[in-house]
């Protein structure tokens, strides 16, 4: 590489000559970077500074810079905490996010090792077809799924609790039936993506390892505790540990689900309702700029540290896999 | 007796995933189903996993053009092929360029390519920079840029071009070929199943996409699929969750489409992807072997 560059014209070439041959050089590189650190720039960079309207009283007319700051400069914040909002948001958040990460974990795990058990290409293509089906499904399309098994006149589960003489129940209105719909339809939608990876992690493992198993007279449940889950192990720690930098964000980052499968309904609120769903509503709904952002960078900032310390231990763990 | 046990064990294995498909599969029937019935059908009967009474007029009614629903269509797919095309080439160029030794900076330019993954403004600076700022409220090209870089895919696609080995982009240089060129000519074609595993998940997330449009899009005409679902679902919930609803709220039921109509549209936003299945499931069996994690 650099021998190349230096084979040509060595020597009596001056410093500043060479500056410039190699700022030509990289000219081309800089310009195929420029839009995406642009986009990145305003993506990314601007919205950062964009923080301080936490501290300010915003008003669209006075701009972010023109605003007056808030006095005292923490009050978005405190009418924020003081709010009963604030302990139901975080607590949801943490609560779904460790029920999610807990239940996905074990049974796309589960799943794979009983997939891996299907010698059948075609069979096996067919089964991972399947419970793939909903990570491809948007939470808009899954809302109106849940509404035809929930809706209270029409629903599917309804006309079967009626028909065998049962009272209709109320699914929208109830807030203690989402505590168990919300982490079932996030299992249901991302268990398949899991199952699929974890079994293409088992298909990496080598063979070598179950036929010396095989010789030595090890049954199935032998294999997997001894072979298959130690080799899967450094797999699942990585994926655990992104998680755990995602902890603060509702669904683990994906949280629309929370937004769209109670159709919006207030009443379900307290069991529904995460720190990104406050955010969304806070600015769409009431435009009450001080409040949103003031959880915004409540999340952020929690957010930060989670990340921080997950890519800690990822680094210890497996460097590879680490971001920074 | 060993043989049996076997058997039975194979046979348990099948069982759980042939429930396991129909719990994933037979949900989308039904929504399938309640679009094929007949809107009188629906309001005696509720809804069923096979139409007691079949009709096609919910689907009659939608590519009548009498909803906004094929416009929505065409928002939808221009938003998806562009956003999808864009991402990847801005992606690729970025990460291609962030392996090669000659770039002077490119240390510093990567952690400051990774840096939002730590810490991020949130959505309101975000919204206050696209409508105040930028002014990109109400204009079709703001659903495309939210998604056009994401740091997670430039580190798999920088991943990928380390493997490219560097004999090749020397040998295309001292043949003449200027870096743009050896970069189109040689580095892109070689990381087609990069490009294809990443281009799926951008375009799925372009697709499914609702809640950019449903906070900056106000024109009825740049709609988006998901959103008018959406949109529509919620004011159908509100408009049932208030019995005092005025006499206006009464004649805007009457505007929104029927049931079924609806249900047809939801089934049409499920079609391309079932369509493109196959090549769906394909890619990403691929893309898992590449080290691809999710966002």
């Amino acid at each position: 590489m650099k021998a190349i560059t230096n084979l040509s014209h060595k020597s009596h070439k001056s410093k500043s000559y060479r500056a410039l041959r190699s700022a030509r050089r990289q000219a081309p590189f800089y310009f195929m970077m420029a839009p995406g650190l642009i986009f990145i720039t305003i993506l990314f960079y601007i919205p950062m500074a964009g923080v301080i309207i936490a501290f300010k009283n915003y008003n669209p007319r006075d701009g972010i810079f023109g605003s007056p700051w808030m006095d005292p400069l923490f009050k978005n914040f405190e009418f924020f905490f003081k709010s009963e909002a604030a302990r139901t948001v975080t607590f949801n958040t943490l609560f779904y996010n460790l029920l999610e990460a807990v239940t996905v974990t074990l049974c796309a795990l589960a799943l794979a090792i009983l997939l891996s058990e299907v010698k059948n290409k075609v069979v096996s293509a067919t089964y991972k077809g399947s419970i793939l089906l909903p990570t491809f499904l948007s939470w808009v399309v899954i809302q109106y799924i849940l509404f035809s098994l929930l809706s209270v006149d029409r629903g599917i589960v309804n006309n079967m609790v009626t028909a065998n003489g049962g009272e209709a129940i109320y699914w929208y209105s109830e807030p203690f039936y989402w505590r168990i719909i919300m982490p079932i339809a996030y299992l249901w939608k991302n268990v398949g993506y899991y199952s699929v990876l974890y079994v293409a992690a088992i298909a990496g493992i080598n063979p070598d390892y179950y036929e010396a198993a095989q010789l030595d007279g090890a049954s199935n449940w032998q294999r997997i505790k001894h072979i298959t889950l130690p080799l899967l192990k450094p797999t699942i720690i990585v994926l655990s540990l992104l998680w755990v930098g995602k902890l603060f964000n509702g669904g683990l980052g994906d949280w629309n689900g929370f937004y769209t499968l109670p159709n919006d309904a207030g009443a379900l609120y307290p069991a529904t309702d995460v720190i990104d769903t406050l955010v969304f509503r806070s600015l769409k709904k009431v435009n009450d700029y001080g409040m949103a952002s003031a959880v915004g960078l409540y999340q952020s900032v929690v957010g930060f540290f989670l990340v921080l310390i997950s890519n800690y231990i990822i680094k210890k763990k497996d460097p590879d896999s680490a971001l920074f | 007796m060993l043989l049996r046990k076997l058997h039975f064990s194979k046979l348990a294995i099948h069982l759980i995933f042939i429930i396991l498909s129909l719990a994933c599969i037979v949900p989308l029937l039904l929504v399938v189903s309640i679009s094929f019935t007949g809107e009188k059908s629906l309001m005696l009967d509720g809804y069923h996993f096979w139409p007691k009474e079949f009709s096609a007029a919910a689907y009659k009614y939608v590519f009548s053009g009498a909803s906004s629903i094929l416009n929505a269509y065409a928002v939808t797919i221009f938003v998806t092929v562009v956003g999808t095309f864009l991402h990847l080439l801005i992606t690729s160029m970025l990460s291609y360029s962030l392996t090669r030794p000659e770039v002077t900076y490119r240390k510093a330019l990567t952690f400051f390519v990774y840096l939002p993954v730590l810490f991020n403004g949130g959505l309101v600076p975000q919204y206050i920079l696209l409508t105040r700022i930028l002014h990109l409220k109400d204009t079709i090209w703001v659903l495309i840029i939210v998604y056009l870089v994401s740091t997670v895919n430039v580190l798999i696609m920088k991943n990928f071009f380390r493997t490219i080995p560097n004999s090749l982009i020397e040998s295309a240089r001292i043949d003449g070929s200027g870096e743009i060129r050896t970069f189109f000519k040689i580095a892109l074609p070689l990381s087609k199943p990069s490009l294809a595993t990443i281009g799926l998940f951008v375009a799925i997330a372009y697709w499914n996409d609702w809640m950019t449009a449903s906070l900056y899009i106000e024109s009825p005409k740049l709609r988006p699929l998901q959103y008018l679902l959406q949109s529509l679902m919620n004011n159908i919930g509100y408009l049932q969750s208030n019995a005092q609803a005025s006499q206006s709220m009464e004649s805007a039921l009457g505007m929104l489409p029927s049931e079924g109509a609806r249900m047809a549209t939801c089934v049409l936003a499920i079609g391309p992807i079932i369509l493109l299945y196959p090549l769906l499931q394909k890619y990403f069996e691929k893309g898992l072997t590449i080290g691809a994690v999710k966002e």
